[in-house]
């Protein structure tokens, strides 16, 4: 048994909290962001930043920073929109969105920025809050 | 018309029902058979006899055929090819007016041409290949209930493909720990699980305990992990009342995802309940369990490009659909061709693909493709690359295989899946250089390098037997 190693995922943890496509690996750095800006762009998608307070990342709606980047293929424009926001939001997760106007989806939504988060202990009230299942 | 006079007695099928010189109309149902006929009977004679069968034929002529316009009503077989490879059987294509087929009914235009025919002594052997639905019936069928976009909002997944894995094993555990088995595959990452198709309602395991458990499961690892989760659960029944009772449950209790048996399940059933899961917002999950009966044989039945049309037709998210490297059966370019069936607005004929027909969805939505069955991390590049974005790729014992659990399992599936659409989106070969990405990715992910020990010597090379007709001259 000593070899098995234990899933370290918590509910009373929120850095065991994930945000969708490639926060399973470890956080991108600025050369990877550059390439999945450029896929972005090669596809002719629409780039868009959002971000949030880190509590409430679950929500579907995140804010917008500003209004999507409408035929923006400039990749630098886009990698400086995110250092804005992330500069005016200190604190907030921040993710890029590559709009498919066609499909009319997200083509990508990928998180560029997870703020640290210190694990603080919830009550059980806090805890039963975020478990809404409990009690079936 | 008033000038034919009736004259009883058997005539040659191909007098009216062979016509070479016909013009398919846009409206018109086409449908491409393979005919293995009896030995003697000429091409032509078989076609038109299959096109009577199908349509308005009987093997006598009767008066009351003078009542009706039959010119109009029958089925005509106006082209034959030959089957590349294959010296007995031909390619018949047989075009059906629309007056012949009820609106929005599968069930019908597939009772005519699939009906009493495939018992015809005539042909020795015969197989639907595929149909070409024309608009006017596409725009009468209800369609995905939801469709791609829709659940990839629903659930908040997008730029890359979702993961699954169905629950083992399949029949025998308690409802408990079938809901412990759910929980840990979703905590350590995957995006849904599912009930295997026969898990229905069991004594060891009766359908409203494993509801409330996997229920708990999913609302625990969402908590957990902040993400959207979903385990398919089987409404799949005896009776439609006892499905649809099984279905109000799942609503109930606020699932996201219900599941249903297509072909066992009967497909009135079937499209009622997609009509259902719209109403009441739930996504709905397809499995194709007897299709082998089905489509496997490649001289008799109905191809498997066929049976998704019709689903697709009929309604559903998620349809089964081959994965081309795991355990089961699937030939690439076949699968290629079906999945394209499954998700785009508009397919061109393709007969690299074995697609007969250009095909015309108007503005149905798309139904994802699902690629389960013997499928492990050594296979994520190749999935990737073969089924893109929009699928579901479902790993059973490449999750609860896993040395560590399930938690384990599911983190080295998704860790190997992001890495390969990371690799994807920055212009990386995925087949060729799969090896070096998920061995690059599990240098962060003990989880990933584990499965990757485990499971490296495992391979399915036996060979596919329902392959495309390419020559063989």
């Amino acid at each position: 048994m000593s070899d098995i190693q234990d899933y370290s995922s918590r509910v009373s943890d929120p850095n065991s909290r994930k945000y969708g496509t490639f926060s399973y690996l470890p956080p991108m750095n600025e050369e990877q962001i550059r390439k999945q800006v450029q896929y972005i762009v090669d596809q002719g998608w629409n780039p868009a930043i959002e971000h949030t307070e880190p509590e409430f990342a679950s929500s579907h709606y995140w804010y917008m920073w500003k209004l999507p980047m409408f035929g923006e293929t400039d990749v630098d424009r886009i990698l400086a929109e995110i250092a804005l926001c992330k500069k005016a939001n200190p604190g907030h997760h921040v993710r890029l969105i590559g709009y498919d106007n066609y499909k009319q989806t997200q083509g990508a939504n990928m998180v560029v920025y997870v703020a640290p988060i210190e694990e603080k202990k919830l009550d059980m009230i806090e805890l039963a809050a975020i478990v809404k299942g409990f009690g079936h | 018309m008033a000038e034919k006079t009736y004259q009883a007695g058997v005539k040659e099928y191909r007098d009216t029902y062979w016509e070479p010189n016909y013009t398919p109309k846009e409206s018109d149902i086409l449908a491409c058979f393979k005919i293995t006929p009896q030995p003697g009977v000429p091409r032509e004679e078989a076609a038109a006899a299959v096109a009577a069968e199908s349509s308005t034929g009987t093997w006598t002529t009767v008066w009351t055929d003078l009542l009706t316009d039959l010119e109009y009503y029958k089925g005509r077989a106006y082209a034959i090819e030959d089957v590349p490879g294959d010296d007995e059987a031909f390619y018949a294509f047989i075009a059906y007016p629309m007056g012949l087929f009820e609106e929005g009914s599968i069930v019908n235009m597939f009772t005519s041409i699939v009906g009493n025919v495939f018992g015809f002594k005539a042909v020795r052997a015969l197989r639907l290949e595929d149909v070409r639905f024309p608009l006017w019936f596409v725009t009468t069928c209800p369609g995905p209930p939801h469709g791609i976009q829709v659940e990839r909002d629903k659930m908040d997944k997008y730029g890359r493909p979702l993961l699954g894995c169905t629950i083992k094993p399949k029949l025998g555990l308690s409802a408990k720990n079938y809901g412990r088995a759910v929980y840990e595959c979703l905590r350590g990452g995957l995006d849904f699980t599912k009930d295997d198709e026969n898990v229905n309602s069991q004594p060891f395991m009766r359908w409203r305990d494993r509801f409330l458990f996997c229920q708990e499961a999913i609302e625990k690892a969402e908590a957990e992990t902040g993400e959207r989760k979903g385990h398919y659960l089987n409404v799949t029944a005896s009776t439609v009342e006892e499905m649809f009772k099984r279905a109000e449950f799942a609503k109930e209790i606020g699932t996201p995802i219900i599941m249903s048996d297509y072909l066992t399940l009967g497909w009135a059933a079937h499209q009622s309940l997609s009509r259902w899961c719209r109403d009441n917002g739930l996504l709905l999950h397809v499995h194709r369990a007897m299709h082998g009966v089905i489509d496997r044989n490649p001289r008799h039945g109905i191809n498997f490009r066929v049976l998704a049309k019709m689903l697709r037709a009929m309604g559903g998210d998620h349809l089964h659909s081959g994965t081309v490297v795991g355990k089961l059966e699937g030939d690439r370019e076949a699968t290629l061709g079906w999945i394209d069936l499954m998700r785009d607005k508009y397919v061109k004929e393709d007969r690299g693909r074995g697609i007969f027909f250009d095909q015309d969805w108007g503005q149905m939505p798309g139904v994802m493709p699902v690629a389960s069955g013997g499928i492990h991390v050594w296979h994520m590049p190749a999935l990737v690359s073969i089924f893109g974005d929009d699928s579901v790729l479902q790993f059973g014992g490449g999750t609860l295989g896993h040395p560590w659990g399930n938690a384990a399992g599911a983190a080295a599936n998704r860790v190997a899946l992001e890495a390969c659409v990371q690799a994807r989106n920055e212009g990386r070969e995925l087949e060729k250089e799969g090896k070096e990405i998920l061995t690059k990715a599990a240098e962060h992910s003990p989880e990933l390098k584990m499965a990757m020990e485990t499971w490296k010597e495992i391979k399915f090379e036996f060979d596919t037997v329902d392959k495309l007709d390419v020559s063989h001259k």
